[in-house]
């Protein structure tokens, strides 16, 4: 089942957390808010996926299966 | 100010023999016209019947997305069965400033509108009904929802609520948080309205010109729909154009006409704003050629959106008008996403900047990478104003280079340096103007 990261840009505060755990697919743009890549969730990056979705302060990550 | 003209087959003959228009007599109609004219809104009496006349005459929604009308429905009559209730709302929050024909519509056919809102509730079973504005309700709809009522007319009752008259309030989410007693403000999706919308039940927002287009096609059927547009966007929309004379005319047009036949020839006209504020500029005469259709629209990336077209005469200065509706359009970010909320004030401040005179070169860097095709802002809020936003933006910085570089050299080539898009008259700047 692939799953695909997505924020909630409402909920984001910019700590970028998902991107210091995250770097393959989670970048900051020059505000600090994240830019998420689009793609499937590669299974080599599962945990760390769900890490930054844990991880997130706002509770602004997911994952969610397309 | 602007006036309103309501302009009835402006394009001759051709246009009548199309019976246009459809939707706007030349006065209001009270009930007993509207009655004379097109009897009593045509129940079918199950749920769904509806639906299928509607996805055979290609209705798209006329708010501005062009959705499909039949999918809406039928996702909420859908989602309705399993939750047990459903609601409708008439959107006429016709939130961007430029346009104007909601209003006109709402004054001059209230009763059309609102055989539409009952007759999409009675497709999707809801059991309660809105309407939604970003003004007072005139005298026109006080009056027709008070002849329906003493007739007996409406199998349910219609709930006005005022929005305020913000950019972003008549937004599908902001509709159902301010019914819902909250601030007019967008909110992140999913799950769809459609889904769950207001107290949770499956709800149907509908443009109030979508309605009146949905009542008549309930009435002379499909067909009847499909005789105007094109083959893949029937029908005709209500368009606000605003000619070099700065006047708004509402006029109603089939769509695929040409574009010439509604803004003029493009003499003395240097650009066409297409789609509003939200939309895209296309020079002139590059795009002479164009059609009212997303179709002959698309291959510029521009839209219909709402209907608003506006021809910027050659003594304005494009840059300068694009400059002033941004600060606007950044003004009414909702300040809710990161990127909107840092991105749309900075490309509204390097605007002004070009617009000004003599720019640093490092401001219309910034500006192509916040707009650019690969831009950080667009796709990156919980609504499509950033998105909207920078095409607008997009489009006036290729539309108007080569004023751009006679403004870094301090020229400008306006002989009337006097707004010419129309803007609300004070800037909202208060967390409470939301409500």
């Amino acid at each position: 089942m692939a799953e695909t990261l997505r924020v909630n840009p409402i909920q984001c505060s910019g700590h970028g957390v998902c991107a210091e755990l995250l770097p393959e697919l989670v970048t900051l743009d020059e505000w600090g808010y994240p830019v998420i890549d689009p793609r499937p969730v590669p299974p080599v990056l599962d945990r760390d996926a769900r890490r930054a979705v844990s991880a997130c302060p706002a509770l602004a990550l997911r994952l969610v299966s397309r | 100010m602007t006036t309103v003209v309501n302009q009835p087959a402006a394009g001759g003959a051709a246009q009548q023999a199309a019976g246009l228009p459809r939707l706007l007599p030349a006065a209001p109609e009270d009930l007993r016209a509207h009655l004379a004219r097109y009897g009593p809104a045509p129940y079918r009496n199950q749920s769904g019947a509806l639906i299928a006349d509607i996805e055979a005459s290609g209705l798209a929604g006329r708010g501005g997305a062009a959705f499909p009308v039949h999918r809406k429905l039928a996702a909420v009559a859908r989602a309705g069965v399993r939750q047990g209730r459903t609601v409708v709302v008439a959107n006429g929050a016709e939130s961007e400033p430029a346009s104007r024909k909601d209003e006109l519509l709402l004054q001059l056919a209230p009763n059309l509108v609102l055989d539409g809102l009952q007759l999409t509730a009675e497709a999707v079973g809801a059991a309660e009904a809105h309407l939604y504005l970003h003004y007072a309700p005139g005298p026109q709809i006080l009056r027709a929802l008070a002849e329906r009522a003493a007739r007996g007319l409406d199998r349910i009752a219609v709930t006005i609520t005022q929005a305020p008259p913000r950019f972003l309030a008549g937004q599908e989410t902001a509709v159902l948080n301010r019914l819902g007693g909250g601030p007019a403000l967008p909110t992140f999706q999913p799950p769809r309205v459609s889904e769950r919308g207001l107290g949770g039940a499956p709800t149907l927002v509908q443009n109030v010109e979508t309605l009146a287009h949905l009542a008549l096609i309930a009435r002379y059927g499909p067909r009847w729909f499909r005789a105007v547009g094109t083959a893949t966007e029937p029908g005709s929309m209500l368009t606000t154009i605003y000619r070099p004379d700065g006047k708004a005319h509402v006029r109603e047009a089939a769509i695929g006409t040409p574009l010439r036949t509604l803004l003029g020839d493009g003499a003395g006209v240097q650009a066409w704003l297409v789609g509003g504020y939200h939309g895209t500029w296309l020079p002139v005469p590059d795009t002479a050629g164009f059609t009212l259709d997303n179709a002959s629209l698309g291959r510029s990336g521009a839209a219909a959106g709402a209907g608003v077209l506006a021809a910027l005469p050659s003594g304005r200065c494009g840059l300068t008008e694009a400059a002033r509706v941004t600060r606007y359009l950044a003004a009414e970010s909702a300040g809710q996403c990161g990127p909107c909320l840092n991105g749309l004030p900075r490309i509204a401040a390097a605007l002004a900047e070009l617009a000004g005179s003599g720019h640093r070169r490092q401001t219309l860097d910034d500006l192509k990478r916040w707009s650019g095709p690969q831009n950080l802002v667009e796709g990156r809020g919980a609504c499509h104003h950033p998105d909207g936003t920078v095409r607008f933006v997009r489009s006036a910085l290729a539309v108007f280079e080569p004023e751009i570089s006679r403004h870094a050299r301090g020229i400008c080539s306006a002989t009337d340096r006097g707004p010419f898009l129309p803007l609300p008259p004070g800037m909202p700047t208060r967390e409470e103007d939301w409500t």
